[in-house]
């Protein structure tokens, strides 16, 4: 076991914060308060590999490993949580299932792209009857010639309108129940495949989250993910992975939230004395720290796994529902050190309580980690 | 080498279109001081293209000597034709000491020179003094962004060579009863010395810098009241050679663009010398200037948090200290 | 084209920290970086490898920890990358220094040499002309921008009250400013390339032609005689005195601090 950084994953960071510092921290504040998408930050971190992390060489990725991703995404979100789920639904929850259960022809088709991140990649699973319960898909699939026709919608879609391509689940036989759920690859632009409403959101607000609606959306054969009645599973495996990626999240929301309180500690004075020289303060910070670097442990501890090939799923959901809780902490402790100004938008804080109330809920609610845990302690 | 072959001060005279460049007068002044201490002259050594009619106020600034060396390839400045030509003159002149002035040309010129004769050269330096028991020249200077100074010496080979700092040591008095003598120095450059091509020459007064990046701040606030207050500041600036900032409260006021902000949601500066005007200091201000060198703080409250935080705290009106400031400002020069 | 790049690794003075109590540079977890003005030109040197298609070598001398910045310019496009190293050159002043790097800039092809025009830590300025003096190149320093125009370098030289547009054929020797461009960043895949593809070569003083008396502390003439820290920042005094008094105050302060 070996708990030191490499120097490969020592540069990545240097060079993950050089970027996040100057290229995304300067506009958080406006995508939050604009509800933005930061289409061209997407292009800049296509432009220097950011899109294809995990992804092999072959592919067009950059060939790394997921903890360098895991790592990237942290970094993004110590700044700017939005665009740190971005790259995270558009890693793991599009490139990710395209490689892992794609054909070859798909993966040559649809992961160089990806991964250079000339296109955007999206999923779609949940629906206004069916959140936590991904079983009660209403969205149908039925084979016509060569052709699937989708019918249904999709809710709380994330890249959504932005994305070239969405792995999106539907039921092509309603009487197998989960058995019956098959994944599909569906390029944007495709007739009968529109976006819906667009959500308004607490926080990530510049993430763009909408609805997906299929009528009488017709998609070649060849673009059916995996075989049919397999995707459940599929979507299962794929949100393992995500939940590494959202549990970056949470654990760079976290350590922003730290970085951005202890600056402001050290220069906030009352009654005569800097707010870090009360012991209050102190523990209080201790706290955050301590319960962000275990996020940290577990998240890269979950990466570790899936690059060693190891069984992750309780590892990276252990991850996630611990880094969650911690964003939410220390957010909220980042807020009443900063008194009155953490309640205003003057400081970063304020966002950064709003940003991380999500990592609670997407990609698998904490309850649903709790599910996940609970059933391999009890299996 | 025998260093005791070695002996006076060679100023190397830096002229801009047949102008004398402040800096070289100013290492007369000194130059002058440390001949004295070694009871020898001083030797201004001046290179252009008919630039003989300035030989006269070098000896007023105080060189001993003036050695010129004209030729139409040094009218303009390029390293090779100026490296080879002032290196001739001190091989033959054999200075124990080379002053040089820290600018664009001078920090170009002095490495060049220095590895062609295979000496030492201190870069950039702010104080001079002599050893008192070996004689040699002790050259101090900044180094690491002005955090810490060093002393340097160079004790075995000669002549040492120094460039200065503008702007640091000081100009002797103008005496034009001081006499000296004036040798020209025959310049021996070909063609091939010439290896760059100068295609065009611009002049261009000193060109709008980022605040951040600027080596003096004059900083309003809430505290000047109006935003005609703003043009003094402006006037002090100029006079100072640095640019106007402003607190968040100045900007939301309308006094002062918000590229120009400093603090928390502006910009984080550093410079050498901040002068704080009617800033109270909230944490916001204060964390965008405090790593600033020497800060200044004209505040009319005395309780104001400002003070803290500054090198020099004025407790008055900024609408009578600025103006008077610029007075006296004006008046030292 | 042929480019050399000479870079150095420069701890980031902007992160550091004066101790408050006693005056001294706190350097512990400082970061190290590459110099501003040698990234500008490393960031020149592969814009015209873009351009052009030009090789481009950095070569840096320092400890082996120096590596780092070398992997850093590699990742962000670099072709070759050498460490010169070695017990022989530490205690070098620039003119030993300059005269250690010229040595191992002989055993390579060039047609451009470029180094920063001074490190943040020593703020000399001297190393890259004393290296165009060893190799007896044409130089031109304080450059801000650079064009070639298929046989030679077009550069805008810059002056305190100007500049000159400048034309200087190969090899020469330029030496760049942090204005000139913004440096790219590494990319990922040029991170893992730096790491898993490319090596960095080591060269020690048995790789290099060069006067053993010329090199390391016994082949520099200046000598440090002492270093100081200008010493704790205490707090400031607050005067209550008339404006025509307040402003003598000032000024006499300013000259004291040689700010005027």
């Amino acid at each position: 076991m070996n708990f030191k950084l490499s120097q490969e994953h020592i540069m990545l960071q240097k060079m993950y914060r050089e970027f996040a510092e100057n290229e995304v921290k300067p506009l958080a504040e406006e995508v939050d308060e604009k509800e933005e998408f930061p289409v061209e930050t997407v292009k800049k971190l296509a432009k220097f590999g950011w899109m294809g992390i995990p992804i092999p060489k072959a592919y067009g990725g950059a060939g790394g490993d997921n903890i360098a991703y895991a790592m990237a995404i942290e970094e993004l979100s110590k700044v700017c949580a939005t665009t740190g789920v971005i790259v995270s639904a558009h890693t793991s929850l599009c490139a990710a299932p395209i490689l892992e259960f794609g054909t070859k022809e798909q993966k040559e088709k649809y992961l160089p792209p990806l991964a250079k991140g000339e296109k955007l990649g999206a999923f779609g699973l949940t629906e206004a009857n069916a959140g936590t319960d991904a079983s009660a898909q209403q969205t149908t699939a039925v084979l016509d010639g060569d052709e699937y026709v989708l019918d249904g919608s999709k809710i709380f879609i994330t890249n959504a309108g932005y994305a070239d391509i969405y792995i999106i689940m539907a039921m092509t036989d309603k009487s197998q129940g989960t058995r019956g759920i098959t994944a599909f690859i569906v390029e944007a632009g495709t007739p009968g495949f529109t976006i819906g409403k667009k959500e308004a959101k607490m926080g990530i607000k510049g993430s763009s989250t909408c609805e997906l609606i299929f009528e009488n959306c017709r998609i070649p054969k060849e673009n059916l993910l995996g075989k049919e009645g397999k995707g459940f599973g599929i979507a299962m495996k794929t949100l393992d992975g995500g939940r590494i990626g959202i549990a970056a999240q949470a654990l760079g929301i976290a350590q922003g939230a730290i970085d951005v309180t202890v600056n402001y500690v050290k220069e906030r004075k009352q009654f005569g004395k800097a707010l870090s020289y009360f012991q209050n303060t102190q523990f209080q910070l201790a706290e955050m720290a301590a319960k962000t670097e275990a996020s940290r442990l577990l998240v890269y501890k979950a990466a570790d796994f899936k690059d060693n090939n190891l069984p992750y799923s309780n590892e990276a959901a252990m991850a996630k529902l611990f880094a969650s809780a911690t964003a939410m902490a220390v957010t909220t402790m980042a807020v009443q050190l900063h008194g009155g100004y953490g309640y205003t938008r003057e400081y970063p804080v304020e966002r950064m309580m709003r940003d991380a109330k999500i990592t609670e809920i997407y990609e698998g609610t904490s309850e649903v980690q709790k599910m996940v845990i609970a059933a391999n302690l009890l299996k | 080498m025998n260093i005791t072959d070695y002996a006076g001060v060679a100023v190397f005279v830096e002229q801009r279109d047949n102008e004398i460049q402040k800096v070289s007068l100013e290492l007369l002044g000194e130059g002058r001081r440390l001949a004295e201490k070694l009871n020898t002259k001083v030797t201004a050594i001046l290179l252009g293209h008919a630039v003989a009619d300035l030989a006269n106020e070098l000896i007023y600034y105080g060189a001993d000597e003036v050695i010129i060396a004209e030729d139409e390839m040094l009218d303009k400045y390029v390293t090779e034709p100026y490296t080879k030509v002032f290196t001739g003159i001190i091989t033959a002149l054999k200075p124990e000491i080379v002053l040089i002035g820290a600018t664009a040309i001078g920090r170009d010129l002095a490495p060049r020179v220095s590895a062609r004769v295979y000496t030492g050269l201190t870069a950039d330096c702010t104080t001079l003094a002599i050893d008192e028991e070996t004689k040699n020249l002790l050259m101090t200077r900044p180094a690491f962004g002005g955090n810490i100074m060093a002393t340097i010496i160079c004790p075995e080979h000669r002549p040492q060579m120094s460039t200065v700092r503008p702007g640091v040591m000081l100009v002797g008095e103008r005496d034009t009863n001081r006499s000296g003598s004036i040798v020209n120095h025959i310049t021996d450059l070909k063609s091939s010395d010439m290896n760059v091509e100068i295609l065009e020459v611009v002049k261009e007064s000193k060109k709008k810098v980022k605040i951040e990046d600027a080596n003096v701040l004059v900083s309003g606030g809430r505290g000047l009241g109006k935003k005609e207050t703003f043009e003094d500041l402006q006037l002090l600036a100029k006079e100072l050679g640095g640019l106007v900032s402003g607190s968040r409260a100045a900007v939301d006021a309308g006094w002062i663009d918000r590229e120009f902000q400093v603090g928390q949601t502006g910009k984080t500066v550093r410079p050498g010398l901040y002068i704080a005007c009617g800033i109270s200091g909230a944490i916001q201000h204060v964390a965008g200037m405090e790593e600033s060198e020497f800060i200044v703080a004209i505040n009319k409250n005395a309780t104001a948090p400002i003070f803290e935080f500054a090198d020099l705290g004025i407790v008055g009106d900024v609408n009578k200290v600025i103006p008077a400031l610029i007075e006296e400002l004006k008046q030292v020069k | 084209m042929n480019i050399i790049v000479c870079i150095k690794q420069v701890p980031d003075t902007t992160e550091v920290r004066l101790d408050p109590k006693t005056g001294t540079l706190i350097r512990e977890g400082v970061p190290s970086i590459i110099n501003p003005d040698d990234k500008s030109g490393l960031e020149a040197a592969l814009k015209l490898k873009d351009e052009f298609g030009a090789h481009v070598t950095v070569l840096t001398m320092g400890p082996q920890q120096a590596e780092v910045a070398l992997r850093e310019a590699l990742a962000m496009g670099a072709d070759r990358a050498i460490l010169l190293t070695d017990r022989a050159f530490a205690g070098s002043d620039t003119w030993a220094t300059s005269c250690t790097l010229a040595a191992a800039i002989k055993n390579l092809e060039y047609d451009l040499i470029i180094a920063g025009r001074q490190a943040i830590d020593g703020d000399t300025a001297q190393v890259g002309p004393q290296i165009a003096e060893h190799l007896k190149l044409p130089q031109v320093s304080y450059v801000e921008d650079l064009k070639y125009d298929g046989e030679a370098f077009i550069l805008k030289r810059v002056f305190e009250d100007g500049y000159h547009i400048v034309r200087v054929g190969k090899p020469c020797l330029i030496t760049t400013l942090k204005e000139m461009n913004e440096a790219r960043y590494m990319s990922v895949m040029g991170i893992f390339d730096a790491y898993r593809e490319k090596e960095i070569e080591v060269w020690n003083l048995k790789d290099i032609t060069v006067e053993r008396s010329h090199l390391g502390l016994e082949g520099s003439p200046t000598k440090v005689k002492k270093s100081f820290t200008k010493g704790a920042k205490t707090a400031g005094k607050v005067f209550e005195v008339d404006h025509k008094e307040a402003a003598k105050l000032i000024v006499d302060k300013l000259k004291e601090k040689y700010i005027i």
